[in-house]
């Protein structure tokens, strides 16, 4: 080992013992302080119930199988949607200009609206005109309100994709002869919706938690099932227990949407 | 070269202007230029060579003034400019490949999209370019993985695979490595022993010397002097060619 390699060695050292005091000061502060609160031992028994936990489990895992399932045909459909919406306010034909204008409002009015407003007046509103079966189906309007809301989020991800695309990738295209349809087609885009994927692994990421706001309309999911068992047995634990299951879920995903973004930041550094 | 004399006029401009915005950057661009005839176009940065080179193929609307391909007007607004590139090839001084293709599908994009030729109709052809440019073991790599020099073959190469009439060059060889300036100008001088109509913007006044028929000095939007390269670079008429020459080959040589 050189000078410096001995240096950095020793500098590591104290880091890593400075890290592990400061943490362990601070795991024993909540350690020793949480149960000094009047109300610990209520909210121990209410939320922290090992036997409500391991009796719910099983089921409330069932319940997020509807939600995974929302979430698998929502997604496509939003990223479908979400990629027409961006290439109506991308493209310049005046042809095309009713839709620019209709991308635009679109993308306004759904970003701007909280996604449970949307899940309560397309779920209960459309229903409400007396429909008959199955198109009162409370999946069907629930998903048409993640597709409303999250499409516009989508699209504006993705036409920021565009935008950052140089020009001089435009010039090269066109300046061989391809129309402005091919160009995007097969210029523009696959650049650009390789450079946004990790944008919008977010978006997904968001809208797999959002789909728990159907229970509000009738699905029995699992943030449903779950109130279902807090009235059955009078005890918020299975609430708990439905956090750990998301958890587990948009845990490793976010993690490797940051691991995505960070390695697309190194490719363009 | 008395045949050189009797060849058609290729591309022709006749009072071209161009502004951004407020600022005039070409101020009335005459010139001819014959079928097989190499043209340089020299002069200090800004100075508008870039800009008439992007008007030739009309990449650039032009103000007023006219363009002509073999005697007809391209430069006529709403006129289907694909059909007219197509024609006319360009290369740009950053390369601008494709990054999320193979260099082979760099070249076989344009073909096939906007000519409608299937892979197995142009790839022959395109493998022969390769071949030709010294890229045979490089086609199925990504642009990433190529050098400089690499790249830029491979930009000509795509712009050739249009079999164009007309290939125009943007400062090709300002952002390689000095080691690699040599094998994209051979590229250059085999182009022009095929007799291909060539316009090339350039910094490599040593290259113009030698391999141009004709070298235009441009500065501030205009041609100031034009002419044989021996006539430009020994003997130049006009005291703006004469402190830009003056500046230039002190660099270079």
């Amino acid at each position: 080992m050189n000078r410096r390699q001995r240096y950095e060695a020793r500098q590591r050292r104290r880091s890593g013992l400075i890290a592990t005091a400061s943490t362990l000061i601070v795991l024993a502060a909540i350690y020793l302080l949480i149960p000094l609160a009047p109300g610990w031992e209520r909210v121990k028994a209410s939320f922290f119930n090992w036997d409500v936990f391991a009796r719910t489990f099983p089921t409330l895992l069932e319940a997020f199988l509807l939600d995974i399932a929302i979430f698998l045909w929502s997604a496509p459909i939003i990223a479908v949607l979400g990629l027409l919406i961006a290439l109506c306010r991308a493209v310049q034909s005046p042809a095309l200009f009713p839709l620019r204008i209709f991308g635009a409002l679109y993308v306004d009015i759904f970003r701007g609206i909280p996604v449970v407003l949307v899940i309560y007046l397309v779920g209960f509103g459309v229903p409400g005109l007396g429909l008959p079966r199955p198109w009162n189906s409370p999946y069907i309007w629930g998903t048409v309100a993640l597709v409303l809301t999250y499409s516009p989020y989508v699209a504006e991800i993705l036409r920021s994709g565009i935008e950052s695309i140089h020009q001089s990738q435009r010039a090269a295209a066109i300046s061989l002869g391809l129309s402005e349809r091919d160009t995007m087609r097969y210029v523009i885009l696959p650049q650009a919706i390789r450079r946004v994927v990790p944008a919008n692994m977010n978006i997904f990421i968001a809208l797999q938690k959002d789909v728990a706001l159907l229970s509000f309309i009738g699905p029995v999911e699992i943030l449903r099932q779950a109130g279902i068992f807090k009235s059955l047995l009078a005890n918020f634990t299975p609430y708990v227990a439905a956090a750990v299951i998301f958890l587990a879920i948009t845990i490793p995903a976010t993690r490797y949407a940051d691991y995505l973004m960070a390695r697309e930041r190194n490719a363009r550094g | 070269m008395p045949e050189a004399e009797f060849s058609p006029v290729k591309l022709a401009l006749k009072g071209v202007t161009k502004s951004f915005g407020p600022h005039q950057v070409l101020k009335g661009i005459d010139m001819e230029i014959a079928a097989g005839e190499m043209v340089c176009l020299i002069g200090p940065s800004g100075s508008g060579k870039s800009t008439l080179l992007r008007c030739m193929n009309l990449l650039e609307p032009i103000d007023d003034g006219y363009v002509y391909l073999d005697g007809a007007d391209i430069s006529e607004p709403g006129l289907d400019l694909r059909l007219i590139r197509r024609r006319i090839g360009i290369v740009f001084q950053a390369f601008n490949l494709f990054p999320h293709m193979s260099a082979m599908d760099n070249v076989l994009l344009a073909p096939r999209r906007a000519l409608r030729k299937s892979r197995e109709e142009v790839m022959p052809d395109a493998e022969a370019l390769f071949a030709r440019f010294g890229l045979a073991d490089h086609m199925n790599k990504f642009p990433d993985q190529l050098s400089g020099g690499q790249q830029q073959r491979v930009a000509v190469i795509r712009a050739l695979a249009m079999r164009p009439e007309v290939m125009l060059f943007d400062e090709i060889t300002s952002a390689l490595d000095p080691e690699l300036v040599e094998e994209v100008l051979d590229i250059l001088r085999q182009l022009r022993a095929d007799g291909m109509t060539m316009v090339l913007a350039t910094h490599e006044m040593q290259f113009a010397r030698e391999a141009a028929d004709r070298v235009c000095f441009m500065d501030d939007g205009v041609i100031v002097e034009e002419g044989a390269p021996e006539a430009i670079f020994a003997n130049p008429q006009r005291e703006r060619t004469k402190a830009f020459l003056k500046g230039v080959l002190r660099r270079q040589v």
